[in-house]
């Protein structure tokens, strides 16, 4: 075969080139972030049994030692190794180009690896009862940080992968002008990744030298502020992926086009300009940092990254909606979106990532992330009812979407159970918004995060408050189910799914041409991204006002969300 | 216009730099509106607001703090030793300065304060971080040792009212429950 000469093969069903050397780690490092998403998956089954307070499963040492291992899992393990396998997608496939560096992507795998079991080992032991954050002068076993700093350098030297891949094919020209949307997206990722990763060597190379007794212990404020340019930073990275995820699965799954570059280009450019000190969001009502940091921190003046992700959130189901009234769904409102492919794991998952994490996430976050208004949300379990819609609502269930065409197309093998892949992504999608709305409201009256026993010394919340708890491990235990559906369906994919090797993969489901349209239609091709009228000219026959008016229905949910907290504030004591 | 299409998975046309048109644009200009008045809100409510963060703080070492409160405990009680009265509420008279020691695993000491009033009241940690949280209000604020975080607080009405610690600080962190009590 060809391929053994060119290192290369063409995927039969999006047409896309393949490097060899890239499928071969993205593989691995798909797989590997599926194993480390079970850990923290069980981890997070524990953990809603226990904070339901009418179970209360686990004893309290294993709560929070379960704790430190769920977020290092599942915020920075799960994610970290899928997106290094998004990098070397997008460098290789769609920039129809080698992978720079095979010796460097064995460095970065094995490093992520032995550093993330180093971590989870050391937790387990029970050494680092320090939650994920572990805030000085709390302390864990120099392994802890050794394994995190481990992670992070190989997480790197991937991403530092990526960029020579940018590089080789700039150079060799493999590709004319512009890069895909895709790529620009996941470029905008990977220079977030690497600030945020130089900020959590800065943190933790000092934490690892105290911990050995080597120097005195740092000052905890700063590592407070130096921490969570890593910690929040790198939620960063995940929106920026999940937004870039968006666009990727828009056009396999209903060949959506982005409307207007510009517009998509410049918002992913507003992700870089002004997301990089998001860190002051959790440092909003720490002593001793001015109010001028605080406020001037937590909008940038202007609330720019904001304004990127209203942005995207506007432009990719206009452009999906678009695509669906040029193919003739084009009755009333929403017509376009009753016809979506909604039985498409792939248009589904990624659907629902964008409505929970919009609805969800961005409300409560940018309100929560006020100065003043952090006053009545900072350490509650409204924090962790906010950042589950973001990363898991959002990122994680975006990633599920991916998944569904990543996996068959890159082990070549048909998912088992298809039915039950389509029943998934609403399952994860509801179990995770009952958790997190349970916890918002639970947050609201008070209820702290990282808390084993809110009656330890007894009662002080409400029997309002237990409800919500117990919806907190209602919607954990449908959210676990759906996450474990998951990882069985892909797990039984790559070892006895059906193969397809050289045919292409059976499709989803993608709605078909109504109208004939313009222009040569994609023959046989069932991801059915390439072809068809331009976008722009698209846009200008086919209005958006269905998205207008969703988007419309998302400000007005946000202004009043925002204001009722401003209302909510005003009720406590007064306080400078 | 180029005549081939161009998904997110594609190089775009050449002529791809185009200013945003039609709805798209009306969003953009309404989501930057909606960007604005956020902005402008926080600096609004610094100064016409009754609630603020203005992480007021001192250096202080932790031993340090611990005597400067006991002293205040002992001002405030009249008993000679805190072993007499440690544990009954602390009086102090308004407005003034008033001490609150967060230490694995308990808040000292009682402080029973008066409504209306404004306090200077001094949070510090002993050993580890700790998190201040005022319930049924809800006002949360960080403590950190070394770090002497002042809360100018006007209590508004009667009640006994729990301090919950809302930062993981140890394995007995949940039972780190004191109180204000507001007559």
């Amino acid at each position: 075969m060809s391929q053994e000469n060119t290192g290369k093969r063409i995927c039969p069903t999006t047409g896309l080139p393949i490097c060899l050397d890239a499928q071969f780690f993205i593989k691995c490092n798909a797989v590997l972030a599926v194993v480390f998403l079970l850990v923290g998956g069980i981890g997070a089954l524990l953990l809603a049994l226990t904070r339901w307070q009418a179970v209360h499963l686990l004893p309290v040492d294993w709560f929070y030692r379960i704790l430190t291992l769920h977020g290092l899992n599942m915020l920075i393990f799960w994610i970290l190794f899928f997106e290094i396998a998004i990098l070397y997608f997008a460098a290789t496939s769609l920039l129809n180009c080698k992978l720079a560096s095979t010796k460097a992507a064995w460095v970065s795998l094995l490093m992520m690896l032995i550093g993330a079991l180093m971590v989870d080992v050391i937790i387990v032991l029970g050494k680092a009862d320090v939650m994920m954050t572990s805030y000085l002068p709390l302390l864990a076993h120099p392994t802890f940080y050794f394994g995190i700093i481990l992670v992070a350098v190989g997480a790197l030297v991937g991403v530092l992968n990526y960029f020579a891949t940018l590089y080789k094919a700039k150079k060799l020209k493999t590709y004319q002008g512009s890069v895909p949307l895709v790529v620009f997206g996941a470029t905008a990722a990977a220079i977030i990744a690497v600030v945020t990763l130089l900020h959590g060597a800065i943190a933790i190379v000092p934490t690892f030298l105290h911990s050995m007794g080597w120097i005195a212990q740092p000052d905890p404020i700063w590592y407070r502020m130096t921490w969570w340019g890593l910690g929040h930073m790198s939620q960063q990275v995940n929106v920026c992926a999940m937004v870039s995820v968006w666009y990727l699965l828009g056009a396999l799954t209903t060949g959506a086009k982005p409307l207007n570059e510009t517009v998509c280009r410049g918002a992913f450019l507003l992700y870089i300009f002004f997301i990089n000190l998001a860190s002051a969001h959790h440092l909003l009502v720490d002593p001793a940092i001015s109010v001028g940091w605080k406020i001037w921190n937590t909008s940038y003046a202007m609330y720019l990254a904001v304004l990127a992700s209203m942005i995207h959130g506007f432009t990719v189901p206009a452009s999906v909606e678009v695509a669906m009234r040029h193919k003739g769904y084009g009755r009333g409102l929403f017509g376009w979106l009753a016809s979506a492919p909604w039985r498409n794991p792939g248009f589904s998952a990624f659907f629902l990532s964008l409505v929970i994490f919009g609805f969800g996430g961005g409300i409560t976050g940018v309100t929560l992330g006020t100065q003043q208004i952090n006053i009545i949300a900072h350490n509650t379990l409204r924090i962790p009812g906010h950042f589950h819609v973001t990363v898991v609502g959002g990122t994680t269930l975006a990633f599920m979407g991916l998944a569904y065409y990543v996996v068959p197309l890159m082990f070549q093998r048909e998912y088992v159970f298809k039915k039950l892949a389509r029943l998934q992504p609403y399952l994860f999608g509801i179990g995770i918004t009952t958790m997190a709305m349970g916890m918002s409201f639970a947050g609201s009256m008070g209820v702290a995060r990282r808390n084993w026993d809110i009656e330890a010394t007894g009662s002080i919340y409400g029997p309002a408050a237990h409800l919500f708890l117990a919806a907190v491990g209602i919607g954990g235990v449908l959210a676990f189910t759906g996450l474990l559906l998951f990882i069985l369906l892909t797990v039984g994919t790559v070892l006895c799914g059906r193969s397809f090797a050289g045919k292409p993969m059976e499709s989803w489901g993608t709605p078909r041409e109504l109208a004939r349209e313009e222009g040569h239609a994609p023959l046989g091709a069932p991801a059915g991204f390439r072809g068809g009228a331009p976008a722009m000219a698209m846009a200008e026959a086919h209005p958006t006002q269905g998205t207008m008016v969703l988007a419309m229905i998302f400000l007005l949910s946000f202004a009043v969300y925002y204001f009722a907290n401003w209302k909510a504030l005003a009720d406590a004591w007064p306080v400078r | 216009m180029n005549q081939a299409s161009r998904s997110s998975l594609e190089c775009p046309a050449p002529d791809w730099f185009h200013a945003p048109t039609g709805n798209e644009r009306t969003w953009i200009g309404l989501a930057l509106c909606w960007c604005m008045v956020m902005s402008l809100m926080m600096p609004y409510w610094h100064f016409k607001g009754k609630q603020n963060s203005s992480g007021e703080a001192y250096s202080v070492k932790p031993a340090d703090f611990i005597k400067r409160a006991e002293k205040f405990v002992l001002a405030n009680t009249g008993a000679e030793s805190l072993l007499d009265d440690g544990l009954s509420p602390v009086v102090p008279a308004p407005p003034g300065e008033v001490y609150l020691v967060a230490k694995q695993f308990f808040w000292f000491p009682t402080l029973k304060l008066r409504a209306g009033e404004t306090y200077r009241l001094h949070v510090s940690s002993a050993d580890f971080q700790h998190g201040f949280s005022l319930q049924p209000l809800n006002m949360n604020f960080q403590v950190v040792p070394g770090y002497d975080h002042v809360l100018t607080i006007k209590p508004q009405s009667p009640g006994t009212y729990p301090i919950v610690c809302n930062e993981f600080c140890g394995i007995g962190h949940q039972s780190m429950v004191g109180k204000i009590i507001v007559e």
